[in-house]
């Protein structure tokens, strides 16, 4: 056994890459409470504080603080950054120094150029040149292959949000993988990669080549990267600091190149406590130190960023950076994979302060801990900063070493992989259903001239026969474009790094999404259950209605209704199956436009169910909004009856509470609730 | 025999142990001035619904209330028995966890016929949470308009029925805050034996919308919401009280 490795148990994962069945080997679940953590250093609050400044005069500076607009990003680009060298264990910037957002034109050199401008920068008119003319962008191909109904599609936002100016993020790379092999390792195991591809020269074997070549690139810039901030990372690290050092230097790669709609971290947390149960046991590192260092890596964390458009943070709300952590979870023998790590994780939201960034997301099973249980329930309510997904589901598909990317988006670290697909607004095709094609906001033919609803009163049969032709038409258009997206994002903005972190022949998912569920949902249904007269304009398009009579609505429990938004998934998913994908990815769909459901209201005009043109539309799969009233557990059922085997990429569901409503006050919900007369 | 129900919560958490199914009855002869639900006090209106349709709903999603249960508050629960006797009966045939929200204003111990289906109710109820407004009879009648003494009896008879009981107080900043009173308070239900948990809550303003909706003069206009931290003190003054009984029992 290596050096780096010793009094780790061995097996598969010294010979192969293989980090789950390192974790399996050598974590120790911890069942225990959360007392032994340790509170923040000195340095820690000194450079926290610095942190806090600097995000202060970012927001007095209008949001941007400083932003790169001559040197091209890329993982050597830029000298170290600090904030201050001498007191931060874990280092590295995107830049050379903290708060500057770097440039990174491949995605497209407008949108770069317009990052600048809207924050009142402007690129170095040599490299908007070079971006233009000499070498081309993922945005440019694009625009180069689409047709003229994909752009009135785009224009029309019926499909929307789509990944074509901007990098599509969502691809995790395996960051841990530094960690445990060292770079020079990794390269090797790249090299044999290729050394053993096809050697019939088909279009997909020289591709593969050439990307596997590219992967090595940016592993050799990884450790060279590394090198300038005076760490070696070409072999294993040693102790715990080193491990989560090189983590961050991997994960750092990934967002040096990638402008990411959603940069992930993956599921590191019980991996690092393998280090630091070694460490601890052999007086290495006390735990005060070990909180050190990882309260000083979720703190680098808190400080990527990018430079984004107005316009792009209007879609996400912000400019998240969506760096997604998982935590927890049971694995596939029964043994929960909480460490002691997953709560120093959390606990940085107290020794840090709460924050939205690392998206910290709790794998939550009924078979956890009850005190890890417990303490996510605690940090919640001090914070409100912690992520639920149901484990139990997803470990069902994904096995035990599957992280979320962005929300909701699950895959297997290092062996899956994500083509984001944005959203197509099934509300919107409902309104072109009844219009034959014709867009009721524009007044232009965008989709198929399908015979639109004659008659003055809705048919419930008419208008679904109707709106499954129009939503195999959406899902037509909506999966070539995205073929076109994906083929000139691997093309021209390549993610050397996340993939050099992957193993050679990765699943990748190719997902779809879907915006305005509930609406179309409770649209039918008021067609269905209510009646619903058409209102048509001087040029005879539909653009309002007036709806007689009570319904069910989405969001009640009430099957009624919420068959009628299982089928439209059913459906949805059926169309999207039946295509073609970009390198045979395996379609899947979310529903979850967290944020951008209120952009893609204001692109869709009145629908049946009384929303108004211009409202936004409810998040993700969430009811409608003031529409459940049956309380929290009916709106749930409704939401829990959609199926999870037809939107694969997650089904979300925003919750929001009074802290007061879930148990009056923190100490009667600690379990304060018996009496206890001993006080 | 069908209750009338005001509505139905699918989420409860507040109103009894783990998460709840909450039946909120219409109908109540209180008229407390903090009451946050005055839209339930008319003993008309209302839907007329049957323990099964009510039950049905519950068990559409029993794997929520794992931990919880069905618990009926309202309005006044035990002005409705038989339907309680009813729907709890379907429940415990479940083992489902049971519990009733009242402020024990119903009970009238020389009512027989009321004596016995409360006797059958009890068999079936697993919690009674009793809200007692105020110790002080004179105090009690000023914020309630009724008498406490069969409030208290109430309380008498729970124990003597080995019905677990959560008391419940509301603390209103003047009102039901004096230390006297609270002392009072602990006083009488420290000789409680089947006493499990004293919940004291913080007097809130969230109920006043309610009653400019339905054009009812608001009693506690100016009073300020409580001190969520005074609370934890005055529920020390509580257990003093009845720390106080139990030695004398002792």
């Amino acid at each position: 056994m290596r050096p780096e490795w010793n009094s780790f148990v061995g097996g598969k994962w010294e010979n192969e890459v293989n980090v789950r069945d390192f974790i399996q080997k050598n974590y120790h679940p911890y069942d225990g409470d959360e007392s032994f953590l340790a509170d923040a250093t000195q340095d820690t609050k000194d450079l926290w504080q610095m942190v806090l400044d600097l995000q202060k005069k970012e927001r007095e500076a209008g949001g941007v603080l400083d932003m790169d607009t001559k040197v091209v990003s890329t993982i050597t680009s830029h000298a170290p950054g600090y904030l201050d060298k001498s007191k931060e264990k874990i280092v590295g910037f995107q830049t050379d120094k903290p708060f500057k957002r770097s440039l990174q034109p491949y995605g497209g050199i407008r949108m770069a150029e317009k990052a600048c401008a809207d924050n009142g920068y402007e690129v170095d008119p040599e490299i908007s040149e070079f971006f233009s003319t000499h070498r081309k962008t993922h945005n440019a191909g694009c625009f180069d292959a689409y047709n003229a109904e994909m752009r009135a599609c785009r224009s029309a936002h019926i499909i929307t949000g789509l990944p074509d100016a901007y990098g599509r993020g969502r691809i995790i790379g395996d960051y841990r993988r530094v960690a445990l092999y060292g770079i020079d390792f990794l390269i090797e195991d790249k090299q044999a990669q290729k050394d053993s591809t096809g050697r019939v020269m088909t279009d997909d074997v020289i591709r593969l080549r050439e990307e596997l070549s590219e992967q090595m690139v940016a592993l050799k810039m990884m450790k060279e990267m590394a090198a300038s901030y005076g760490c070696d990372i070409s072999k294993p690290a040693t102790n715990v600091k080193e491990a989560i050092q090189a983590t961050y230097f991997g994960y750092l790669c990934a967002v040096k190149e990638q402008n990411g709609a959603a940069m992930s971290l993956g599921r590191t947390s019980t991996f690092l406590d393998c280090y630091a149960e070694r460490d601890l046991a052999n007086g290495t590192f006390t735990e005060e130190e070990i909180q050190e260092f990882v309260d000083h890596f979720i703190m680098k964390l808190r400080c990527i960023k990018f430079a984004r458009t107005p316009e792009y943070n209007q879609i996400f709300a912000g400019d998240p950076v969506w760096v997604t952590e998982s935590l927890g979870g049971v694995g596939v023998d029964g043994r929960p994979l909480v460490t002691k790590m997953s709560f120093r994780y959390l606990h940085t939201l107290t020794n840090l302060g709460p924050s939205p960034e690392p998206n910290l997301t709790v794998l939550w099973s009924t078979r956890l801990p009850e005190n890890w249980k417990k303490y996510c329930a605690k940090m919640s309510i001090q914070t409100s900063s912690i992520q639920y997904e149901n484990d139990d589901l997803m470990r069902v598909t994904h096995g035990d070493d599957y992280g979320i990317a962005c929300c909701v988006s699950s895959m297997v670290i290092g062996k899956e992989m994500q083509f984001f697909g944005a959203r197509a607004n099934v509300a919107k095709c409902l309104l072109y259903a009844l219009n034959g094609g014709v867009d009721e906001v524009t007044k232009k033919q965008v989709g198929p001239k399908y015979r639109p609803v004659t008659g003055d009163v809705l048919d419930y049969d008419d208008v679904m026969d109707k709106f499954i032709d129009m939503l195999e038409w959406q899902a037509d258009v909506y999966v070539n474009t995205l073929n076109i997206i994906h083929y000139m994002h691997d093309k021209y903005c390549y993610e050397r790094a996340e993939m050099a972190l992957h193993d050679r022949d990765v699943k990748r998912y190719f997902a779809t999404g879907v915006a305005g569920l509930s609406i179309v949902a409770d649209s039918l249904s008021a067609i269905k259950y209510a009646k619903v007269e058409v209102i048509r304009d001087e040029d005879g398009i539909i653009v309002d209605f007036k709806t007689t009579g009570d319904f069910p609505k989405y969001g009640n429990d009430d099957d009624r209704v919420d068959s009628i938004a299982q089928e439209i998934v059913h459906k949805f998913m059926t169309a999207i199956r039946r295509h073609h994908t970009y390198r045979n990815g395996v379609p899947t769909t979310s529903i979850l436009t967290i944020t951008s459901n209120v952009t893609y209201g204001k692109a869709t005009g009145n629908t049946p169910d009384g929303r108004k043109k211009g409202q936004p539309f409810a998040p993700g799969a969430n009811p409608m909004h003031g529409r459940d009233t049956h309380g929290a557990v009916a709106s749930l059922a409704s939401v829990s009856k959609l199926p999870f085997k037809d939107a694969q990429d997650g089904i979300s569901n925003t919750f929001t509470i009074i802290p007061g409503a879930l148990g009056k006050e923190d100490q009667v919900f600690a379990g304060d609730i018996e009496l206890d007369l001993n006080k | 025999m069908k209750g009338r129900i005001h509505s139905l919560e699918s989420f409860g958490t507040v109103d009894g142990p783990g998460t709840r199914f909450v039946v909120f009855v219409q109908g109540c002869p209180m008229r407390c001035a903090y009451c946050h639900n005055p839209d339930t006090w008319p003993m008309k209106g209302g839907t007329m619904m049957e323990p099964e349709e009510i039950y049905a709903q519950f068990k559409r999603n029993e794997g929520f209330y794992k931990n919880g249960g069905i618990t009926v508050t309202g309005g006044e629960p035990l002005m409705q028995v038989d339907f309680l006797i009813d729907l709890f009966t379907l429940a415990k045939k479940d083992h489902v966890h049971t519990c009733i929200d009242s402020s024990g204003i119903a009970f009238k111990p020389d009512n027989a016929p009321f004596i016995e289906k409360l006797d059958k109710l009890m068999e079936l109820t697993d919690l009674v949470m009793l809200d007692i407004k105020h110790i002080d009879p004179v105090k009690h009648k000023e914020l309630t308009s009724q008498p406490n003494d069969g409030i208290l009896a109430f309380a008498e008879y729970l124990d003597k029925k080995h019905v677990d009981m959560w008391i419940r107080h509301v603390v209103v900043p003047g009102i039901t805050d004096d230390d006297e009173y609270l002392f009072k308070l602990g006083y009488f239900i420290g000789h409680l034996s089947n006493l499990k948990a004293l919940d004291v809550l913080p007097y809130h303003t969230m109920g006043k919308v309610k009653y400019e909706k339905l054009g009812i003069p608001y009693k506690l206009e100016g009073v300020p919401a409580m001190d969520k931290d005074k609370v934890i003190e005055k529920k020390q003054v509580i257990l003093n009280g009845i720390r106080k009984r139990r030695e004398e029992l002792a």
